[in-house]
């Protein structure tokens, strides 16, 4: 039952895309968000529409897999159009009855918001399909390193994303034996009443919790056996490292984005 | 009377995925009542998945399964019914407490069954004592008491439900030698008690090879061969490279045989062994 999710979405491959630094990755999509809120002329999305899709074919990650990222914010896509369409007063008005108006302006806006809200998703889809959740940790770590002279506890904040993450499939299949064990016992934990669910809800939680704690308390043990004591000092086994292939991927996007830029200023 | 039966059982993981995996495949098989079955196989050879089925809470991709002679999907909602007529114990059952006390725990299925206060409490008592729980420890948290006793609260939340069928899934792994044996002969004494079909999972043929009327040796989700355990025994060596290991005693024998020493019958039980070596000293008269 919950082995259906989809967690950690990352895509193997050998695109250009999947061989960038996570690094470079993580940079581009935060410009790839500028890109597409820069600007509200159609020449501006179309030119951040155009760079979405070309990383989305050089990623030769099946169209598919994009379709089903948007899909989940698909009701916080209408509810966003539908107050864009009834709030905004601009342009000509198509419709009116008592105090609903609808005009072209608010069409307009609320068309853009749909597609730039659907090239964000998809675009940042990209990352987590094309890293993986340990590189990605890696990537933030690097990036975040800066704040380490404020004392901020950027290695400790990055180990604890890499243990969460590492532990997700564990506590999933650990659900999922501990829910059958109850069920089992005559539990009803996916039928029965919604009270009677919630009653048994705790025969699951409880457990979990229980082992949670007991995996948490064995892998501090591991780890100080092996004389962990922080960032401090510490070798990767996997190095991040650029290629020509970033700096063209980040000169690439740089000029997208100033073309957006020139598109709104001057057109 | 079968109590248990299979028709071309049939089940596949995610299927139409690229991970599609066929872990039962195709198994007929058929348990008579008051029978004591081990269940041996490899590390996915299906065998977890196949008990799965006996109580309902894998549906078959394909083929049916009776209990005493109804098909348990025929109405879904009587599904709940089956489970506990079917008492199954999953893999280390310990991790699966979570009330405050060892009564509650023990209490819980059988709660679950509707049965009123006076009834249940005759129930916990009685499987406690049955397993080796002191009446004291009733009233203790589950999570004070050791690991084998942990298994033990587990195991008798499950029998506490008086199960027509009872199986229990590799109930003695992890354990020391001692608590290995202390699970082993109580759940033997059980069933010997109550005279229920106990079916019991494991890996290694010493934990069943003294007890079992009969074997079932899965292999890749089909059956490997499914007999009486002295036949089982007979054919050590194919078990052997199957991936599955045979009773050290048999080994022992197996090793004679091949120097020449033919003792003639399977062993599989250290007593035997004994009784069968004594018994051709005192032909060939040399002891007793």
């Amino acid at each position: 039952m919950l082995r259906d999710i989809t967690l950690g979405q990352y895509f193997p491959g050998k695109s250009i895309i999947h061989k960038l630094d996570p690094r470079t990755k993580i940079i581009l999509t935060i410009l790839l968000i500028v890109m597409l809120f820069t600007g509200d002329k159609l020449i501006c999305l179309g030119i951040g529409a155009a760079y979405t899709l070309m990383a989305v074919l050089l990623s030769r990650i099946p169209v598919k897999m994009f379709v089903k990222s948007v899909k989940p914010i698909l009701p916080f896509l209408i509810i966003t159009a539908a107050f864009n369409i009834f709030i905004i007063d601009k342009g000509d008005v198509l419709f009116h009855w008592k105090a609903i108006k609808i005009t072209t302006g608010g069409i307009n806006v609320s068309v853009f918001m749909i597609i730039r809200i659907v090239l964000l998703v998809a675009g940042s889809s990209l990352l987590t399909y094309t890293a993986s959740p340990i590189t990605i940790t890696d990537a933030i770590e690097k990036l975040l390193s800066p704040l380490k002279k404020l004392h901020f506890p950027v290695h400790e904040l990055a180990m604890m994303m890499s243990i969460a993450l590492r532990f997700i499939p564990t506590l999933i299949e650990e659900t999922d034996k501990i829910i059958s064990a109850q069920k089992a016992r005559g539990a009803s934990i996916d039928s029965g009443t919604l009270r009677e669910r919630a009653g048994n809800l705790i025969s699951v939680i409880v457990p979990l919790f229980v082992s949670s704690f007991r995996r948490a308390d064995e892998l501090a043990t591991a780890m100080e056996c092996r004389c962990y004591n922080g960032g401090e000092g510490r070798t990767r086994l996997r190095q991040l490292r650029t290629s020509a292939c970033d700096y063209i991927a980040a000169a690439v996007t740089v000029m997208f984005l100033a073309a957006v830029i020139a598109a709104d200023k001057m057109l | 009377m079968a109590i248990l039966k299979t028709e071309q059982l049939t089940y596949t993981y995610s299927p139409g995925s690229p991970f599609e995996k066929t872990a039962v495949d195709h198994v007929d098989i058929e348990i008579n009542k008051g029978e004591m079955i081990g269940v041996m196989g490899h590390t996915g050879s299906g065998k977890s998945t196949l008990i799965q089925h006996f109580n309902g809470l894998l549906r078959p991709t394909s083929g049916k399964v009776f209990l005493d002679g109804e098909d348990i999907w025929a109405d879904k909602k009587k599904i709940r019914d089956v489970r506990f007529r079917v008492g199954l114990v999953f893999q280390y059952p310990e991790y699966q407490i979570f009330e405050e006390t060892v009564f509650k725990d023990i209490a819980f299925g059988p709660k679950n069954m509707g049965l009123d206060e006076a009834d249940i409490k005759k129930r916990v008592t009685e499987t406690a004592y049955d397993i080796g729980l002191t009446e004291e420890m009733l009233s203790r948290s589950p999570f004070g008491l050791s690991g084998g006793q942990k298994r033990r609260v587990a195991i008798a939340g499950v029998m506490a439900m008086q199960p027509e069928v009872l199986i229990l899934d590799e109930p003695a792994a992890g354990l020391d030698p001692a608590g290995r044996d202390a699970i082993l002969s109580y759940i033997r004494k059980y069933h010997e008690k109550t005279g229920n079909t106990t079916l019991i999972v494991s890996h290694s043929m010493e934990d069943i090879a003294s007890f079992a009327d009969r074997i079932l040796v899965m292999n890749s989700g089909k059956i490997f061969c499914f007999d009486e355990t002295k036949k089982v025994f007979a054919r050590s060596e194919e078990i052997s490279q199957i991936g599955l290991d045979v009773p050290q005693i048999t080994k022992v024998f197996d090793i004679l045989k091949r120097k020449g020493i033919d003792l003639g019958r399977e062993v599989y039980t250290v007593g035997y062994a004994r009784d069968l070596i004594l018994d051709v000293l005192k032909s060939k008269g040399g002891i007793g």
